[in-house]
């Protein structure tokens, strides 16, 4: 009767439940269109919020665009964190995740690449009216964008999906989510920003070498972490 | 509770507690439970609310970590760290663990991938057969009454044939033709090829389906008898007085 005895050890592979919990956010995500829906509004309610409050001119807007996108990314990013885990919350399904002979990483790796890719979907269609709110010509600078924003998104998300899972198990959380998440991320900011500072401004994205390092020293650790206290999140 | 010296070795024995505690805080919901349960026994655990049943449910399924004890399920530990182990355990608890906006061959289908369960297909098919939910298998769970929604909450924890299945209240909001046909589920699933734990606020449920039957109060075991043996009226008698002064 013994595990060892039966010799039947589980089969699922770490790829396979990650993508089984990658195609299940995506499918829920298709049926309900609830993160999308938010995140593009809200991030849209902060770019114009921003343009109406400021009015800022053509020289602030190169100064400060860098600096307005990365805000409406984080805090329309902030709220698809929080709801990511509503499905799980609900009928108690995070104790089915936990049931299952998956590597506990893997299911953390696979919310945070659905979590990446609605992220992704938000920040394509908040660049073009970014683009027509602040009169502010991205089309040569697009290439260059693409590294800080998949860098950058990338460390967010692996933070963020990791404190969601911590603060959907609180009482207060909604409130817990950001109180965690943004003094953590503040590093993965501070680089994404200043990359995408200099993209815009139509320089290399070299320039940033040392802030692209930071980057990417943030996305491992962020994404390692995640992996390795994933499981001991799902249990009491 | 022992049951008997021959019962307890790794190989026939589905759980074995040893002193089992578990503290959320000052609050004690484990004090030392001792159980020994043979391989392919049901066993019903019943007791008042708080007793610690839930706990020791989910104890046994590796989802709580002891404060303190010793426990083997089917020869393993469980943790985080026994996959195997999960593989080879279901739980069924009063909530369904189903994904309300997926219909019910889609949550199925997720969770046999997540199990790595070869030719999802014919098993999704014949555990909806068993609940009999195939004519209803491409409704989100959203459309189901909390009757069927149990019954699907069976067949997701058959769909990998565990070898220890745990029921945690499973009648919990249903009406009285839907405990009727969890019962003859239960009845049915228990033929000796798996060990069945219940715990129950309905010991009629529990009689009518188990080997034996345990009374769990204040964090402990303090009782346990073959369920063949137990006279119901007079066992009423005796619940009162093993649960009197439970907080």
């Amino acid at each position: 009767m013994s595990v060892a005895a039966e010799g039947r050890a589980a089969r699922v592979t770490f790829g396979g439940a990650m993508l089984a919990v990658m195609r299940k956010d995506l499918a829920l995500e298709w049926r309900t269109r609830e993160i999308f829906s938010a995140t593009v509004v809200f991030a849209a309610l902060v770019l114009l919020t921003i343009n109406f409050s400021f009015d800022p001119g053509q020289r602030a807007v190169e100064q400060m665009a860098s600096g307005i996108l990365w805000v409406a990314f984080v805090f329309a990013g902030m709220l698809g964190l929080g709801r990511s885990f509503v499905a799980e919350r609900e009928n108690a399904c995070l104790d089915a995740l936990a049931l299952s002979p998956a590597d506990p990483g893997a299911i953390f790796v696979g919310k945070a690449a659905a979590n990446l890719i609605f992220l992704a979907v938000t920040e394509a269609i908040v660049l073009p009216l970014f683009a027509v709110l602040f009169n502010f010509p991205l089309g040569r600078a697009f290439p260059g964008l693409v590294l800080p924003l998949a860098l950058g998104s990338v460390g967010f998300v692996g933070a963020g999906t990791l404190f969601a899972a911590i603060s959907t198990q609180t009482r207060m959380r909604e409130v817990m989510l950001p109180l965690l998440l943004l003094p953590v991320s503040i590093p993965v900011l501070i680089a994404s920003v200043r990359i995408t500072g200099t993209a815009l401004a139509g320089r290399a994205v070299s320039e940033s070498l040392p802030w692209i390092g930071l980057l990417v020293l943030c996305d491992a650790l962020f994404l390692v972490a995640g992996t390795l206290l994933f499981g001991h999140l799902l249990e009491d | 509770m022992s049951v008997t010296a021959a019962d307890t070795s790794a190989e026939s024995t589905a759980v074995r507690a040893r002193g089992l505690r578990k503290a959320f805080g000052a609050q004690v919901a484990l004090d030392g439970v001792d159980l020994d349960l043979p391989a392919g026994t049901f066993l019903t655990l019943v007791g008042p609310n708080g007793a610690g049943k839930t706990t020791l449910l989910r104890m046994l399924a590796g989802l709580s970590r002891p404060s303190g004890g010793e426990l083997r399920v089917l020869g393993a530990v469980p943790g985080p760290a026994a996959a195997a182990l999960r593989a080879r355990v279901g739980l069924v608890s009063h909530e369904p663990q189903l994904y309300a906006d997926l219909s019910a061959d889609e949550n199925l289908r997720f969770f046999a991938a997540l199990y790595g369960l070869p030719d999802p297909d014919a098993r999704i098919d014949a555990s909806l057969a068993r609940v009999e939910l195939r004519a209803r298998r491409g409704d989100p769970v959203r459309t189901f009454s909390r009757g069927m929604t149990q019954r699907l909450a069976i067949a997701r924890a058959l769909l990998h044939a565990p070898s220890l299945l745990l029921f945690d209240e499973p009648t919990t909001g249903l009406d009285d033709r839907a405990v009727g046909i969890l019962v003859d589920l239960l009845a049915e699933l228990h033929d000796g090829s798996r060990t069945l734990i219940l715990t129950t606020h309905r010991l009629d449920v529990g009689l009518r389906v188990a080997d034996r039957v345990a009374v769990q109060a204040r964090g402990r075991i303090v009782h346990e008898a073959k369920a063949k043996a137990i006279d119901p009226a007079a066992f009423a008698g005796l619940y009162a007085s093993l649960t009197e002064g439970h907080a």
